[in-house]
C-alpha cells in the first residue's frame, strides 16, 4: 500500500491538488499534519481536488478532507472535486452528510467551599446509609428473633464454610509464621539477659491478645469483605436483588444475616486456631534457640499466663466479624451502574474493613488497659 | 450459481462440547456485498457458528476459511490483520464501561493507527452521528444508554476501522418494532454506502423478510436450507413452514 501523497500547485485564483496513493487510516497520519500546516494564499478563490490517482479511500481519508473543506467553510473560496470511483463518491458524500465536529461540554469548576461543602454531605449521607442499613438489619434479626424460622441456616452454613473453614490454611501459616519472626526477634535479646523462660510469656500473650485476632481479621477482611461486595454488587447490576425484592425476598434477611451471622460465629473459631498455631510457632523457636523443651514451655504456659488474655482475644473476634461482614456487604449494595463500580466498591470495602478493624482493636486495647484488665 | 467470490467458507464443520454434538458437517458460503442470516430454532448452534467466524471458538474439526484465510493455521500477525478487517456488534453491545461513548468508538483507531487525536475524535464523532444517535450522546457512559442505543454505539464501534465484514449477534433483539425496523434500515444503508457485507443472527422475522439477502436455517446439526427468501417460499417443507410460524 502506496502512503498518500498530495501534490499543489497554485495559479492566479486557483488552487489544484492533486492526490494519489491509499487514503487509508494506516497511511494517511502524514497527510492529515501536512494539510493542517498548508497555509493557503489569499487571493485563491476555487481549490480544485483531483482524486483520480487514488488508490483506496477510507473513513479516516475522506474525515480529513473534510477537516480541510471545513477551514473555507466561512470563506469565499469554493470547492471542487473531480475524479471519484461512484462508490467512493457515495462514500463520500455520505460521511460528508454525517461529519461533524464536536467539543465536549464544559464542565463548570466549583469552587473549594462548594467542593468541600459537597464533601462533606457526602460523608454525612454515607454515613447515614450505613446506619440505615445497620437498622434494616436489626430488623430483620428481631424478625428473626420472633419467628427463627425466618433465618436462613443453609445459606449460613455456606458462608460458614466459605469464609470460615475454607480460611483456615492461609490464617493458619501467616499466624504460624508471626509466632516464629515474634519468638526469633526475641529470642536474642532474652538470652543477653538470661531469661529465657519469658519467651513463653511474650509470644503467648501478644499472639493472644493482638497478634492472632488481628491477623485473622485482616486476612478474613481480604478475603471475605471483597467477596461479599463483589457477590452482592453483582446481584445488583443484574438485577438479582431487584427481583428477589419482587418475589418478596427480603435481601437484609436472605443475604446479609446469613453473612453476617456466619462471619460472627465464624472468627472465634479462627481466631482460636490462629492462637495454636502461632504458640506453636513460637515454641518451635524456643526449642531451636533457647533449648525450651515443648512441655517446660506448655507447663509454664499453665502457670504464667492468665486465662484472661486468650478470652479477650476470643471476644474481640466476634466484633470483628460483625464489622468485616457489615461493611462488606453494605458497600456491595452501594454498587450500582455499570462494571467499573463494583472494582471500586470492593476496593473501598478491603481498605474500610482493615481499617476499622485496625482502628477498633486500637481503642479495646486503651479501653482494657485503662480499666486494668 | 454464484459468480461472486465467497468471503466466508464452512467447510464440514463439526463443533462438540462434550457428548453434545452441536454441529454435525456444517457447509455453507457467504459471498461478497451481501446480507446474510444464520437462522434457526434456539440451541440450533447459530451464535456458535458466528463466534467461530471471529475466532472465539474453534470447531471439532472441519475448516472454515474468512476473507480468503484458513482459520486455525494462521500466525499472530496474521491474525490481528484479519481482526482488523471485520467488525462485531455483540448482542448487548458489550461496550466497555469504564470508556465513555467517543472512547469506546476510538480505541481501536487510536490503538492501530498513528492518526492525530482530532482526526480520530472527528472519525469517532462522523460514526456515532452516522448510526442515528445525537452529538452529544458521545460524552455519556455505556451505563447511561439504553438497549437501543447500546446497540447503536455497538455498531459505530464495529464501524470504527472501516471493515470490510461486520458481524452483528441478534442485532434487532431487546428493541421494539420501530427501532428495529429502523435498526434493519440503518444496517441496509450502511451496506450500500460502505460495500460492507453483513453477516447476521437473527430471530426477527421481520428482519429476515426485509433485511436479509440470503440466509441459511441449522435445523437437526446441519444446514436444512441455504439460499433467498423466495427461493426458501418455493419449498413446502414442514419444518420450514414451522420455523417461520413460530417466530411469529
Amino acid at each position: 500500500m502506496n502512503p498518500a501523497k498530495i501534490d499543489i500547485k497554485s495559479d492566479n485564483t486557483t488552487l489544484h491538488i492533486n492526490s494519489s496513493g491509499a487514503w487509508f487510516h494506516h497511511s494517511i497520519a502524514d497527510i492529515s499534519k501536512q494539510l493542517k500546516q498548508f497555509v493557503i494564499n489569499k487571493n485563491i478563490i476555487t481549490i480544485a481536488w483531483d482524486f483520480s490517482a487514488i488508490e483506496e479511500l477510507d473513513a479516516s481519508g475522506i474525515i480529513v478532507i473534510i477537516q480541510f473543506m471545513r477551514r473555507f467553510d466561512s470563506t469565499q473560496v469554493t470547492f471542487t472535486y473531480t475524479g471519484l470511483k461512484p462508490e467512493q463518491q457515495r462514500m463520500f458524500l455520505f460521511y460528508r452528510k454525517n461529519s461533524i465536529h464536536s467539543h465536549p461540554p464544559v464542565v463548570q469548576q466549583n469552587g473549594l467551599f462548594y467542593r468541600l461543602g459537597q464533601f462533606i454531605i457526602e460523608q454525612f449521607m454515607g454515613f447515614m446509609a450505613f446506619i440505615h442499613f445497620i437498622g434494616e438489619n436489626t430488623y430483620q434479626l428481631w424478625l428473626i428473633s420472633c419467628k427463627p424460622s425466618l433465618f436462613r441456616f443453609k445459606a449460613m452454613l455456606k458462608h460458614l464454610d466459605a469464609s470460615g473453614l475454607r480460611s483456615l490454611p492461609i490464617i493458619g501459616l501467616t499466624s504460624f509464621l508471626v509466632g516464629l519472626v515474634i519468638a526469633y526477634q526475641s529470642a536474642e535479646q532474652l538470652q543477653q539477659f538470661g531469661a529465657n523462660i519469658f519467651i513463653v510469656e511474650m509470644v503467648s500473650i501478644s499472639v493472644f491478645r493482638e497478634l492472632a485476632p488481628m491477623i485473622s481479621a485482616i486476612v478474613v477482611a481480604g478475603r471475605s469483605a471483597s467477596a461479599y461486595t463483589a457477590e452482592l454488587g453483582t446481584m445488583k447490576i443484574t438485577e438479582e436483588i431487584d427481583a428477589m425484592r419482587t418475589m418478596g425476598f427480603e435481601p437484609h434477611r436472605f443475604l446479609v444475616i446469613p453473612r453476617v451471622t456466619a462471619l460472627v460465629l465464624a472468627m472465634p473459631l479462627i481466631v482460636f486456631f490462629a492462637d495454636l498455631l502461632g504458640v506453636f510457632g513460637g515454641m518451635l523457636i524456643a526449642q531451636a534457640q533457647l533449648g525450651i523443651t515443648f512441655s517446660e514451655f506448655i507447663a509454664r504456659l499453665h502457670t504464667e499466663v492468665d486465662m484472661k488474655h486468650i478470652i479477650i482475644g476470643l471476644i474481640k473476634a466476634p466484633f470483628f466479624g460483625l464489622l468485616i461482614a457489615s461493611i462488606g456487604c453494605f458497600r456491595g449494595f452501594q454498587v450500582t451502574g455499570s462494571t467499573d463500580s463494583i472494582g471500586n466498591f470492593t476496593t473501598i470495602s478491603v481498605v474500610n474493613a482493615i481499617f476499622w478493624v485496625i482502628a477498633s482493636n486500637a481503642l479495646i486495647s486503651v479501653l482494657l488497659t485503662e480499666i486494668g484488665i | 450459481m454464484f459468480d461472486k467470490s465467497s468471503l466466508i467458507e464452512f467447510n464440514d464443520v463439526i463443533t462438540q462440547f462434550g457428548p453434545n454434538r452441536v454441529h454435525d458437517g456444517v457447509s455453507f458460503k457467504i459471498n461478497q456485498g451481501e446480507i446474510f442470516g444464520l437462522l434457526g430454532g434456539s440451541g440450533a448452534g447459530k451464535s456458535t457458528l458466528l463466534r467461530q467466524m471471529i475466532m472465539l471458538q474453534t470447531p471439532t474439526s472441519g475448516h472454515i476459511s474468512v476473507l480468503g484465510q484458513t482459520l486455525g493455521t494462521l500466525s499472530p500477525s496474521e491474525i490481528e490483520a484479519l481482526q482488523l478487517q471485520w467488525g462485531v456488534l455483540f448482542q448487548f453491545g458489550a461496550l466497555f464501561s469504564s470508556l465513555n461513548v467517543l472512547e469506546n468508538v476510538s480505541v481501536t483507531l487510536k490503538e492501530y493507527t498513528k492518526l492525530p487525536t482530532e482526526i480520530i475524535e472527528d472519525i469517532a464523532h462522523t460514526k456515532i452521528k452516522m448510526v442515528g444517535l445525537p452529538p452529544h450522546a458521545a460524552w455519556l457512559y455505556p451505563s447511561e444508554l439504553s438497549g437501543g442505543m447500546k446497540k447503536r454505539v455497538g455498531l459505530a464501534r464495529a464501524l470504527a476501522m472501516d471493515p470490510k465484514l461486520l458481524f452483528l449477534d441478534e442485532p434487532t433483539s431487546g428493541l421494539d418494532p420501530a427501532s428495529a425496523r429502523a435498526f434493519d434500515h440503518l444496517i441496509i444503508e450502511l451496506k450500500y454506502m460502505l460495500n460492507l457485507t453483513i453477516v447476521m443472527v437473527t430471530h426477527d422475522l421481520e428482519s429476515i423478510e426485509y433485511a436479509l439477502d440470503r440466509f441459511i436455517i441449522l435445523h437437526n446439526k446441519k444446514v436444512l436450507i441455504e439460499g433467498t427468501m423466495d427461493e426458501v417460499k418455493q419449498l413446502h417443507n414442514p419444518v420450514l413452514d414451522n420455523f417461520f410460524i413460530t417466530n411469529k
